[in-house]
């Protein structure tokens, strides 16, 4: 257990105005009294009472939120610490005054002594208590907000991956000298591409019609930096270009083909993206299947088999993975098939709806 | 005086990027000539040795082999007498390959190259081939600095790199497949792998298996201790080797008990075997 200290003594100062109130509201009531006694009083019994609930909540088990005991405790000990303040404290201003408050006081005085504190003490214990979980809940949220940023950098960090980017400017910086006309059409695809990754992490759906054309701009700019060892088809039927799906969920799937498909290929090779439509095979579903392949003619999975596990677990394939369990559930697939003619192929297929529910 | 102008080769995978640092140099080292320019690591082996140029540019990331791999090869069959052409490695973005450069102290260049710091590069080259007087010492911390390069962090190729960790766990038993069998191969027995195109061969004092997993993925889960590697494709059991004989070009072959072939070490591994 460790208790914070600088946390406690303001806890202290601020019992300590709260029991200056009191007192002051008391002389107000009751001018004839005198200031004096009812400071004496008022200090006493408050400071005891805030001293026994805040230092005896560390006895008890309590809650992460508010560092507040837990269920039954969490009354018990307020209320022990009140019943404890005043009698304690009313003992200790008794010998300050050199009174005796339950020999003397009368019957009236004894009421309103245990109605302001059991009034003061249950006030201050909410106040504390509120005040300790209203900054819990906020360094809760801090914490969140900032997992939720960590995460969105590294999605971005992953798409904007730093060596497809200075590749990619370092051939700008060619082209700008030889060929401007090739070096804005190429910026441009650029531009596409950043801004796509950029406002993909913001929306949660597009038309496929879009995510085909973001598949254009990444492939033709590798196009452009791989000359002749890349080429590609995009095909999507008319029937299907305004199926929404999730934004960017087919980009690392033709980066994986790229990357461990034609760039390990001397002669690099071809990509084919393309979509259908196909009846669910779970009986009774309704909905047909959406089907998405990415077919390369690349060095495929058979001669890498062991880096399979490697390529299967990649963060590009998992996150695609993990998206689709998140939104479509055990409908949503992702496999990996060696083609026949060697490359490899990767197919996501998942439910086809209107709208996807976020 | 009439020395010949000094002659360069670049190694670089996208094409843009090759005729871009041709522009560079020509205006950077008007007198260097651009012997060859090639697209993959394996050409540039090649035609380096083939045409025996003074400067490389190679590039890191390429296929068939990568900018490292086709300079430890190189050095390899590079001819005995020849100075060793000066190397400088391109690479895009690779924290861990400049790292290395660094501490190798290997000359670089960042893509996209700029002019200023390739005029600091071509200063370098021109005063490193004036100073050719000690070509050995050269080519010996060519290959010291390769070894080192190889096997820092990071600049393996990217399958390689992405591999779990928890593959590193020694390995006791090979597992190759024949047929519809699979036989279980006690690492104890196995004298040395080899690897040979699209398998690696795996040799017992009795008998030899085939197996699919990349020498590169195979050599982290055995132990360094007991599994020399000798050569790029060759990883020997140290107990194994009997003795180590030197050929007329200075090559160096290994005989071992149990095995009636001899192996060869490449000079990158040359300094495993001296004499204490």
């Amino acid at each position: 257990m460790t208790i914070d200290w600088i946390d406690k003594l303001q806890r202290l100062l601020q019992t300590l105005a709260f029991c200056l109130a009191i007192s002051a509201i008391q002389y107000a009531f009751q001018p004839e009294k005198g200031y004096d006694i009812p400071v004496r009083y008022s200090l006493c019994i408050g400071m005891l009472t805030w001293a026994s609930i805040d230092f005896g909540r560390h006895l008890f088990p309590s809650s992460k939120g508010s560092g507040w005991p837990t269920g039954l405790a969490g009354f018990v000990l307020p209320l022990g610490g009140i019943v404890l303040g005043y009698l304690g404290g009313t003992l200790l201003a008794d010998g300050w005054t050199g009174g005796s408050s339950w020999a003397e006081g009368g019957r009236t005085q004894l009421r309103i002594s245990i109605g302001i504190t059991v009034l003061a003490g249950t006030a201050a214990s909410y106040y504390f208590y509120t005040d300790g979980k209203s900054a819990w809940l906020q360094a809760k949220m801090n914490e969140v907000r900032s997992q939720a940023t960590e995460a969105q950098l590294k999605l971005l960090e992953t798409q904007l991956e730093p060596h497809m980017l200075f590749n990619t400017l370092a051939n700008l910086r060619v082209l700008i000298g030889t060929d401007p006309v090739r070096a804005q059409h190429m910026l441009d695809r650029m531009i596409d591409y950043l801004r796509a990754t950029l406002s993909a992490s913001r929306s949660t759906q597009h038309p496929l019609v879009q995510e085909f054309d973001r598949l254009r701009d990444y492939l033709e700019l590798m196009a452009i930096r791989m000359g002749p060892r890349l080429a590609y088809t995009l095909d999507l039927p008319d029937t299907l270009r305004d199926v929404p799906v999730p934004p960017l969920l087919l980009q690392p799937l033709v980066e994986n083909a790229i990357r461990h498909g034609l760039e390990p290929q001397v002669e690099g090779g071809h990509i084919t993206v393309s979509a259908r439509t196909q009846n669910s095979t779970i009986p009774g579903a309704t909905t047909p299947l959406l089907v998405i392949e990415v077919n390369d003619t690349g060095v495929g999975l058979i001669n890498a088999p062991a880096t399979l596990p490697s390529i299967g677990q990649g963060f590009g394939l998992s996150q695609v993975r993990e998206r689709l369990a998140t939104l479509y559930g055990s409908e949503g697939t992702l496999n990996l098939i060696a083609g026949s003619a060697g490359g490899s192929s990767a197919r996501v297929t998942f439910p086809l709806k209107s709208s996807i529910d976020p | 005086m009439n020395t010949p102008l000094p002659r360069a080769l670049i190694a670089e995978d996208e094409p843009l990027l090759a005729a871009g640092l041709r522009q560079e140099l020509a205006l950077a080292w008007p007198a260097l000539q651009i012997a060859a320019t090639v697209g993959d690591g394996l050409s540039a082996v090649q035609q380096s040795l083939a045409l025996l140029p003074d400067v490389l540019f190679f590039d890191i990331r390429m296929p068939g082999l990568n900018g490292l791999e086709a300079a430890a090869e190189l050095a390899d069959a590079w001819p005995t007498g020849r100075p060793f052409p000066a190397l400088v490695f391109v690479t895009a973005y690779d924290q861990y390959a400049v790292q290395a450069f660094e501490t190798q102290a290997v000359d670089y260049l960042l893509k996209p190259v700029q002019a200023a710091r390739l005029q600091k590069t071509v200063q370098k080259l021109q005063l490193a081939l004036m100073n050719k007087a000690q070509p050995a010492i050269n080519f010996e911390s060519t290959l010291e600095q390769l070894r080192h390069l190889l096997t820092a962090p990071g600049i393996a190729p990217p399958q390689a790199a992405s591999l779990p960790a928890s593959s590193t766990a020694p390995l006791t038993f090979i597992q190759a497949s024949s047929g519809s069998q699979i036989h279980m191969v006690a690492v104890a027995d196995v004298l040395y792998f080899e690897a040979a195109d699209k398998y690696v061969r795996v040799l017992t004092a009795a008998r030899e298996f085939l197996i699919r997993t990349p020498l590169k993925e195979l050599a982290p889960q055995l132990d360094s201790q007991v599994f020399w590697q000798v050569h790029r494709s060759i990883l020997v059991r140290a107990a194994s080797i009997t003795t180590v004989g030197r050929d007329e070009a200075g090559k160096l072959h290994l005989e071992l008990a149990g095995r009636p072939e001899k192996l060869t070490v490449s000079r990158l591994y040359a300094h495993l075997f001296k004499a204490m």
